[in-house]
């Protein structure tokens, strides 16, 4: 089995491309499955079982989603190949700028949108900057300007990716992302495999649950701003 | 362009590479003194700062290697791009019926694309994007100069050979269109920003009926002004020799300067329409059905004789368009 990690900004269209190159790479008798994390709630189970794709969500409630993933991604693997993928997916929600789920030996995406702004990718930390491919999404609605400006901003934040411009609507690009896809090594298991990039512990007291603000309640890594 | 690259002081580097300070801005990073050497500044940098910038210290002389290569292709990307030829080898249409053409074209080439709907337009101009070497769903091939394209050129996005005009030109930049095209031409790396800048807004206000100034927010523009602007945009900054145009409606500019703007700078146009005028203004047409070429049209001179009448009336339509604007009667008006 081959997988992928598969990240991005929430409603970047991580779902919508893969949606769109497993429908392609199905044709070619290629089977997929997808494993979804994300933190509160999604509607990915939904939009992946209607495309008959199968499907299993995680969601880390109050931990940070891409913590949650490292516990859980062998069981992930474990699944596909106990389903008998040819491709696993692993989408996970870049809601934490700091994280990445991106793994050594295991191609690492990630999906980030024309409609974010220019100065986006130079916000987006490892998720984006050690990904192997950055698929680039909703070119359709900005200009010609805008979508040579944005995809030089990613280069310029991560010189050695594969770029790709995919439609999510349309599904232009979505043949060739399936044709990358299928480029991905062997992977079957990821454990004793190295992480691309540190997770930062959860350190404060708010990490663990505490909602008072003030001086006293306030333990741990505690850093403050610098008023002039 | 490896380990050693990292040893030479940083101001060394800069003089072969004036950009590359830029790489420690986009990474959050203070730029390094002149005298010290990017390895030893990444080996000296503070934990706390790489851990508030989500920076990997044993990455980051990998990351800043391959930023000097892309700077290096950039440079050669700007001359390399000149092209003698495409040529498109048929493939097969949606029932797997051969397609027999084999089509090239020159650089000044203006090519339309008619057919139905759904008849394979868009993804006939989807093909020439992805540089098709049998491996898109219609099968069909692209050489360029008469030889398939060097593997890497699929990927390069900074020397795309495709300029794609899009439909829907929402701007989602709040710039003035001033800023919008220097911070365009930067990016391309162009030398004299502000000379095609200027250039550039005074030839979107020739083809755009209605005129806007360099401070006007993008955000402002109107259809036909944003669609006047990009084509200026394209034509000036844009490095791709092909440029797609995918249904140009009739957005209140002038759709045959348009497309000889582009034309001009030895471009070569593929136009898939639906207009008449666009589809006898190429030398060529394709016609689609069901997914494939069914025939390539060369425009006669009959067809170029009724091109001419079309846009007389073309042009009489749109001057009944203005008076009306203008709030005048047009009753004399056609009998001029
Ligand atoms: N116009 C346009 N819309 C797109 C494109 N790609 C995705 N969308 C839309 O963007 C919205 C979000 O897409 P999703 O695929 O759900 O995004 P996601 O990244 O999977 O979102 P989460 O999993 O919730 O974080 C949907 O309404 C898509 O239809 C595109 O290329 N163009
Ligand atoms: N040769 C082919 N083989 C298989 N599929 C094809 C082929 N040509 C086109 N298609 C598919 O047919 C669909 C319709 O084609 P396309 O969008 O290119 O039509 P169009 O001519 O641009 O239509 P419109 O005028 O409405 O824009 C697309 O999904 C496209 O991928
Ligand atoms: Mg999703
Ligand atoms: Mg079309
Ligand atoms: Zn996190
Ligand atoms: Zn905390």
């Amino acid at each position: 089995m081959k997988a992928v990690t598969l990240a991005g900004p929430p409603s970047s269209g991580k779902s919508a491309v893969t949606i769109k190159a497993i429908a392609s790479l199905k044709q070619k008798g290629v089977t997929v499955g997808v494993v979804k994390f994300d933190s509160l709630s999604t509607q990915d189970q939904q939009l992946y079982e209607k495309q008959g794709v199968p499907v299993t969500t995680g969601l880390s409630g109050n931990l940070c989603p891409d913590h949650f993933f490292v516990s859980n991604v062998e069981e992930s693997l474990a699944w596909g190949v106990t389903s008998g993928f040819d491709l696993l997916v692993i989408e996970s929600a870049g809601l934490c700028n700091r994280c990445a789920p991106h793994i050594q030996g295991v191609l690492a995406i990630c999906v980030v949108d024309n409609l974010s702004g220019v100065n986006t990718p130079k916000k987006i930390g490892p998720m984006l900057k050690m990904a192997d491919i950055v698929v680039i999404t909703k070119g359709d609605i900005v200009s010609q300007a805008e979508r040579e400006v944005f995809a030089h901003r990613v280069r310029q934040v991560n010189a050695n990716a594969t770029i790709l411009n995919v439609n999510g609507l349309t599904g232009q690009g979505a043949d060739e992302l399936g044709r990358l896809l299928q480029g991905a090594p062997e992977t079957t298991s990821v454990t004793g495999k190295l992480l691309r990039f540190s997770l930062p512990a959860a350190l404060c007291s708010y990490c663990l649950g505490q909602r008072r603000i003030g001086a006293d309640f306030q333990m741990g890594n505690v850093k403050k701003m610098a008023f002039s | 362009m490896k380990e050693a690259t990292l040893e030479l002081p940083l101001a060394q580097l800069l003089r072969q590479f004036p950009l590359a300070g830029e790489f420690f801005h986009t990474m959050g990073l203070p730029l390094p003194p002149g005298t010290m050497s990017p390895a030893t500044y990444f080996a000296t940098l503070d934990n706390v700062l790489l851990e508030d910038l989500a920076l990997a210290r044993e990455s980051l002389g990998e990351q800043f290697t391959d930023y000097l290569s892309l700077l290096s292709t950039l440079g050669k990307g700007r001359s390399s791009s000149r092209l003698e030829s495409i040529t498109i080898l048929g493939g097969h249409d949606k029932s797997n019926r051969r397609e027999e053409f084999t089509l090239t074209v020159r650089p000044g080439e203006i090519i339309s694309l008619v057919g139905p709907t759904g008849s394979g337009k868009s993804r006939f101009l989807a093909d020439i994007e992805w540089l098709a070497q049998g491996d898109s769903p219609t099968g069909r091939s692209l050489l360029i100069d008469g030889f398939p394209p060097e593997p890497g050129l699929r990927y390069a996005i900074d020397r795309k050979l495709v300029a794609q005009l899009s439909q829907n030109m929402n701007f989602v930049m709040d710039l003035s269109v001033e800023e919008f095209i220097t911070m365009h031409a930067e990016s391309r790396m162009m030398e004299d920003i502000p000379g095609i800048t200027r250039n550039i807004i005074a030839l979107a206000n020739d083809l755009a009926g209605e005129q806007f100034s360099p401070g006007t927010p993008v955000t402002s523009l109107s259809g036909g002004q944003s669609r006047a602007l990009m084509i200026a945009d394209t034509s000036c900054l844009s490095n791709s020799p092909i440029v797609l145009i995918d249904e140009i409606e009739n957005a209140g500019i002038d759709r045959k300067r348009a497309v000889h703007t582009l034309v001009d700078k030895q471009k070569i146009v593929l136009i898939a329409t639906h207009d008449p005028i666009l589809a006898l203004m190429g030398e060529r047409r394709l016609v689609f059905k069901n997914g494939g070429i069914s025939a390539i049209i060369t425009t006669s001179p009959g067809e170029r004789a009724n091109l001419k009448l079309f846009e007389e009336m073309d042009a009489k339509l749109g001057a009944v368009r203005n008076a009306l604007r203008n709030g005048e009667r047009i009753e004399s008006f056609l009998w001029e």
